[in-house]
């Protein structure tokens, strides 16, 4: 889209709108290996590489640490501790003074950074940091949740309770009850571009920051935090980078600061690109939770009341996990009513690394558990498990209050699962399954269709505004800038649309430029798949006061009504004559009419206390559901998926081929997060899947052989957000849930379907056979 | 070593450009070379393991006086052992005029990048695919792209691109096709039978002229690192900062690619790669093809060697237990003398082969099995392909004509620290008729023969239940029936 073609003045669309399927702003970029990601820019002559020092404890306190080895190593230009930090050794996001930029004295989970080598190359300084000599006095070290009381344990932040009626009343009085607990495993984001931050120093204080990160402006105060510094000395920029998923929303703030401290004490620039194990060993990943629930019920499958614990690793610090813990409670109800509820949080201190954002930010693993509840609840009532979903779901008119007291007012579920139910075949579906499973001794087949709704915004009410910054040049072509970050959600491309269908030019006349802290202060995070609905607001409201003056403008200077000025595309009507839109501006410029403008975005109607469990976090809800079935290997636990179905709504999509990429996308990840992928700790606390080799994200064989994805061409957003679209970044992610209800459907059959198999996740082979086992053992004991 | 002809120079094509480099580490990786001397920041490093494919780069070689194209991961591979080939890199693909490459664009048509890192690795990799395949079936697609990772897109949107290239242009009209005839030239050109040495002590590299060349400097430098495909001692490089000088490389050698059969016996050269012992193996033993394909990704298959696989000594090497199995030997040659044994018995311990110094796998040598015996490979692993041995059994049985066990070799990777035999559980067998029942009471014997680990791959406890029903699920695929016995990517759903 760079090409840059002549606008089409007799057009009556625009190229280039919005609710048109747009290729990614820098799709031809990427596929030529154009696109410049920060390890790609050219180093300013001088530029010295960093490598941290990791601990290697779990928990210990350092009695001391000899630094000569490295010091004297070849290309070695500066060793830095914690003490060399010249500001606040600290960079915890939420200012709880619980995460040193360097551990001193204490270190609290093996791999811990405790100090940092700057050489003339990246491989000096990896070999360097090799020849440190620490000793610890060992602490005792938790490392895993299981060990922990999820009421009494030590926590890194305030648990957080939800509460609707009298869940223990209510669970007593059901004519069922039945309790449990769920094991659901933590996820590494493996962005493909690792973490990396290069620092380039100024003149005075300042520094300028190029950080792989999804929070530029928080990148900017911990930096300036650490180097003791006010914020406008330091200026965090990021063109693109390569995937975020919330592993560099606040993970990247470590890298940053370093960098920036090393390149203001040796005045050079300063590049630190971890090696994919330290960045899997130093950075935090999705929470593990351990889940307890109770839950009581009616023969007919009605779910009466539920009472949860979310026990949630933290590691070693609080980061995100606020906030995560929080967001699991609100979705401990997925699409269900429960008639009574209570569900508290226990974020838990471990000592391992600090667990921080990642895409769904603690909703996959509350919704995980609010589907375990279900399949309970169908196992012991022998119902079909998708009857006992469509007999909780929401209602419209009634049923329709969540556990936080917001009503569900845009519930679309049920017409959701219809429809997929229909589409995806699965009464007929289920019956060809249990005939092949009749006669197929080792191979057995499942089959589950699992509904998501996600609450969409920060449920931190003051991150939920945005800006952005809108130039037109005398030329009428458009540069725009927002405080949201692409990571490769197509974000840019989205934003740019709203733009020209703002100005009505064709899309190529807007240029997406790198997110800066120096053009939008103050952003949020692009994250909480708040991307489009923010910044596209902010953008498309910088446009519009530009439009208004122009309009004003032509209005004055052709001396005809306002309602005479139209906006068509690339050219406007004034009157009866037609004057191409950068004929206009060049004559609203010569007129000196400002041409630039910033644009602001607040949510509206949210609001949230925490401290009473009440409010209304979410300005509405995005649904899907899935349809998913599989094959299991009864001897090894191997399994495969054979089909999935999904239909899910974005509202009136901005970009369908954008919202479609983030479903498919999302999907596969959160089947990843559900299978194969498992964080694996030895004894001593020492993460050992930490790369590639060790630790297994989808392949393309691991795609659901058939795999039909659809949005609802029906959906628009009850609210008035950008263009009545919905956000994609995160909800998809949870339809995954129909992969691992398959599997544990398709271990069921090998007891009749009569015991739950309470299968936890990640579902590995190696769970899906100890499951096999554990029914056949049961079932040959009744 | 003063008699054989030397040159202190590796020379190779990198896109359009001849380079002669006469300063390059043992240790250099392709990678490090492209985008930090030559500033081709297209290729990226995403594990720097070769897991991950965003450091794929075409190789083209003379093999057998054709000119193939492979894809390799840059991030393991030395920049030493480019010497004589054709280094493709992304930036290599646009027209002059800047119109992007059918790969490139069916990519950008069908939504094929989002955060685009990987983006470049896929390209890449698909292009190899397009050059040999220009239609490929689905099947084709997926196992050219076990070895790239994307963590945005789901691939959906790649394999409906990849399905498409064809339709942006065909592979005759391709630069590299035009260019072919020349390439060649240019390449045969540099082939002169020289020995190369490269730097002295730590920063020593050797490419010998021949087998026996390489025989010769193994002999003066007993401690020389042997580099064969790069796929092992490439991550002691970048993970483990091990020195690896003096290095002799050995991919090049031909001498050592050589793969023949006489009397029943097949001969695979050492420097066989896997992507070539499919031809050499899968062709004659069915059941190697299903367990080739998932070794690594395509990027390893280029470049790792049956010879390396056999000779790093790994409990979890996928080919030494059905190799064991058939009773293949391992040919050791120390200058020019040449000792065979049984490949069982190469595995001492763990970590400890029955290699000395100056001596080198020369080839492997693997009876065919008997047209009547049953032999299969099961090879179990947390996610199926691209994924390292949790268990991997192998079964090679014959059987009398009144059905009793004649004989039967049943060799298991991940089990030990070595690939071993479940001799006990092959004693409860032998003899016997083969039945279910005599399965199962043949199952107790594997307490007896392993004590498996509990590590990331899997628990003792698993590992042990998995072995187990190996042994059913290959009495079962011996009996035949409908039923399916093992999942499949290929069946219909």
């Amino acid at each position: 889209m760079n090409k840059h073609s002549a606008a089409d003045l007799k057009a009556t669309k625009i190229r280039g709108g919005v609710a048109t399927d747009q290729r990614h702003d820098s799709a031809h970029k990427h596929v030529a290996g154009e696109a410049i990601y920060i390890d790609d820019m050219p180093e300013p002559a001088g530029t010295l590489h960093g490598c941290l020092g990791l601990s290697t404890v779990a928990h210990g306190t350092i009695l001391g640490m000899d630094l000569s080895g490295v010091r004297a190593a070849p290309g070695v230009v500066d060793v830095l501790t914690g003490a060399d930090v010249p500001g606040e050794n600290d960079i915890s996001p939420t200012g709880r003074h619980d995460e040193p930029v360097l551990a001193e004295r204490v270190v609290e989970f093996f791999g811990q950074p405790i100090f940092a080598v700057i050489a003339q190359t990246r491989e000096e300084a990896r070999r360097a940091c090799r020849h440190a000599k620490v000793e610890y006095e060992p602490l005792p070290a938790v490392t895993d949740i299981g060990e922990l009381d999820p009421v009494g344990g030590k926590m890194v932040t305030p648990p957080l309770t939800l509460k609707r009626g009298d869940a223990r009343a209510a669970i007593d009085a059901a004519p069922r009850r039945l309790t449990g607990q769920m094991r659901v495993g933590g996820q590494d984001h493996f962005y493909l571009e690792g973490h990396i931050a290069m620092a380039v120093p100024g003149e005075d204080q300042d520094v300028t920051v190029y950080s792989s990160t999804q929070h530029p402006s928080e990148v900017q105060h911990m930096v300036a935090h650490a180097l003791g510094v006010p914020s406008h000395a330091v200026t965090v920029e990021i063109r693109r980078m390569g995937g975020g998923f919330g592993g560099k929303e606040t993970q990247s703030n470590q890298f940053a600061a370093i960098a920036a401290i090393a390149a203001k004490r040796l005045g050079r620039a300063v590049k630190i690109r971890p090696d994919r194990d330290d960045d899997m060993t130093a950075t935090g990943k999705r929470h593990d939770f351990l889940i307890g629930y109770e839950v009581g019920f009616d023969d007919e499958g009605a779910i009466h009341g539920v009472d949860f614990t979310y026990a949630a690793r933290c590691g070693f610090s609080s980061d995100l996990s606020g906030p995560v813990t929080d967001r699991a409670l609100f979705h401990c109800d997925n699409a269900y009513f429960y008639p009574a509820v209570k569900a508290v949080s226990a974020p838990l201190y471990t000592n391992t690394v600090s667990n921080t954002a990642f895409r769904g930010f603690g909703g996959p693993q509350g919704m995980v558990g609010a589907e375990r509840i279900v399949d309970e609840v169908a196992f012991a009532t022998g119902k079909d498990p998708l009857e006992v979903r469509k007999r909780n779901f929401y209602g419209t008119a009634d049923r329709n209050v969540t556990p936080y007291h917001q009503p569900v007012e845009d519930n679309v579920i049920q017409r959701l699962v219809e429809q997929l139910e229909a589409s995806s075949d699965y009464r007929r579906r289920r019956r060809t399954i249990d005939a092949f499973n009749a006669n197929s001794r080792i191979v057995k087949r499942g089959i589950a269709l699992t509904p998501v709704k996600f609450g969409i915004s920060f449920t931190a009410t003051h991150y939920n505004q945005a800006g952005a910054l809108v130039h037109v040049y005398t030329d009428g072509s458009v540069h725009l800038n927002h405080g949201g970050t692409e990571m490769g959600q197509g974000l840019n491309v989205k934003v740019a649309q709203v733009v020209a269908e703002e100005f009505q030019i064709d899309l190529d006349q807007v240029k997406i430029t790198a997110t800066t802290t120096a053009k939008v202060p103050n952003t949020s995070a692009t994250a909480a798949s708040s991307g489009s609905d923010l910044n596209g607001m902010a953008a498309r409201n910088a446009a519009r006061i530009i439009h208004g003056r122009l309009a004003d403008f032509a209005a004055e200077r052709y001396g005809v009504p306002h309602d005479q000025v139209v906006f068509l595309p690339n050219r406007v009507r004034v009157g009866n004559q037609e004057i191409p839109f950068g004929d206009l501006v060049k004559q609203a410029y010569m007129a000196r009419i400002q041409l630039s403008a910033a644009g602001f975005y607040k949510t509206p109607k949210i609001h949230w206390n925490r401290d009473k469990g009440e409010g209304h976090p979410f300005y509405y809800f995005a649904y899907g559901a899935s349809c998913s079935e599989v094959s299991i290997d009864t001897l090894t636990g191997e399994y495969m998926v054979e089909r999935t179905d999904i239909l899910h709504e974005t509202g009136r999509s901005l970009n369908p081929a954008i919202d479609l990429g983030q479903i498919e996308g999302g999907f596969i990840q959160g089947m990843g997060w559900l299978t194969t992928e498992e964080l694996w700790w030895d004894e001593k606390g020492r993460l050992r899947t930490h790369a590639p080799s060790t630790y297994k994200i989808p392949l393309a064989s691991d795609r659901p052989k058939v795999f039909n994805v659809a949005l609802a061409d029906w959906a628009e957003n009850h609210e008035p957000t950008i263009h009545r679209s919905k956000a994609v970044g995160e909800p998809p992610f949870m339809l995954a849930m129909s992969v691992l209800h398959a599997l544990s459907d398709a271990v069921a059959s090998v007891a009749e379907h009569r015991i739950c198999p309470r299968l936890d996740a990640p579902a590995t082979p190696e769970r899906v056979l100890m499951a096999i086992e554990r029914l056949r053992t049961e079932a040959a004991r009744s | 070593m003063t008699g054989t002809p030397q040159r202190n120079e590796i020379r190779f094509l990198l896109n359009g450009e001849a380079l002669a480099l006469a300063e390059v580490a043992p240790d250099e990786t392709l990678l490090d070379f492209l985008r930090l001397r030559r500033r081709l920041t297209g290729t990226k490093e995403g594990c720097a393991e070769g897991d991950c494919g965003a450091c794929t780069v075409l190789v083209g070689r003379l093999v057998g006086g054709e000119l193939r194209y492979e894809s390799v991961n840059a991030c393991i591979r030395f920049l030493g052992s480019v010497d004589g080939c054709h280094v493709v890199s992304v930036e290599h693909l646009k027209g002059g005029d800047g119109t992007l490459h059918p790969v490139q664009q069916a990519l950008v048509d069908w939504h094929g990048s989002q955060c685009g890192f990987c983006t470049p690795g896929f390209v890449m990799s698909l292009y190899g695919l397009w050059m040999r395949s220009p239609n490929p079936s689905d099947a084709e697609i997926e196992k050219t792209l076990q070895g790239n990772l994307c963590r945005c897109t789901g691939y959906e949107a790649i394999v409906r691109a990849a399905r498409a290239i064809s339709g942006y242009g065909t592979a005759g009209e391709d630069r590299l096709a035009g260019e072919r005839e020349t390439t060649k030239a240019a390449l045969t050109a540099m082939r002169d039978g020289r020995r190369v040495t490269i730097g002295a002590g730590k920063q020593r590299l050797v490419l010998p002229a021949s087998v026996d060349d390489l025989a010769d400097i193994l002999v003066e430098e007993p401690k020389a690192t042997i580099v064969a495909g790069s796929t092992d001692v490439g991550l002691w490089v970048t993970k483990f900062m091990r020195e690896i000088a003096p290095a002799v490389f050995v991919g090049h050698l031909e001498g050592l690619q050589e793969v023949h059969e006489a009397d029943g016996v097949v001969s695979i050269g050492a420097g066989v790669t896997y992507t070539d012992a499919y031809r050499a193996l899968a062709d004659r033993i069915p059941a190697f093809g299903p367990l080739l394909d998932r070794i690594g990704g395509e990027q390893v298959r280029n470049m790792g060697t049956i010879g390396g696989n056999v000779a790093n000594g790994s409990p979890i090497g996928d080919t030494p237990p059905p190799l064991i199995a058939l009773g293949a030997s391992v040919v050791l040659r120390k200058g020019k003398s040449r000792r065979t044994l049984p490949l069982e018995d190469f595995f001492v311990a763990y970590g400890k082969q029955d290699r000395g110094p100056s001596e080198f796998v020369e080839r492997i040598e693997v009876p065919l099995p008997a047209k009547d015996a049953d032999f299969a490979i099961y090879k179990v692993t947390k996610r199926r392909d691209e994924d390292i041995t949790a268990t991997l059994g192998a079964f090679h049985l014959g059987r009398k004509a009144d059905g009793t066990v004649e004989t039967i070799r049943i060799a298991y990777g991940g089990m030990a620290a070595t690939p071993k035999r479940a001799s006990g559980v092959e004693a409860a067998l032998l003899g016997r008729p083969w039945t279910a029942d005599a399965i199962e009471a043949a199952l107790d014997a594997y307490a007896s023969d392993f004590a498996p680990l509990t590590d990331m791959r899997a628990s003792a406890a698993y590992r042990m239940l998995v072995a187990r029903n190996l042994l059913r699920r290959f009495f079962a695929e011996t009996q035949g029936g409908s039923a399916p016995i093992t999942i499949s990517r290929e069946a219909a759903a």
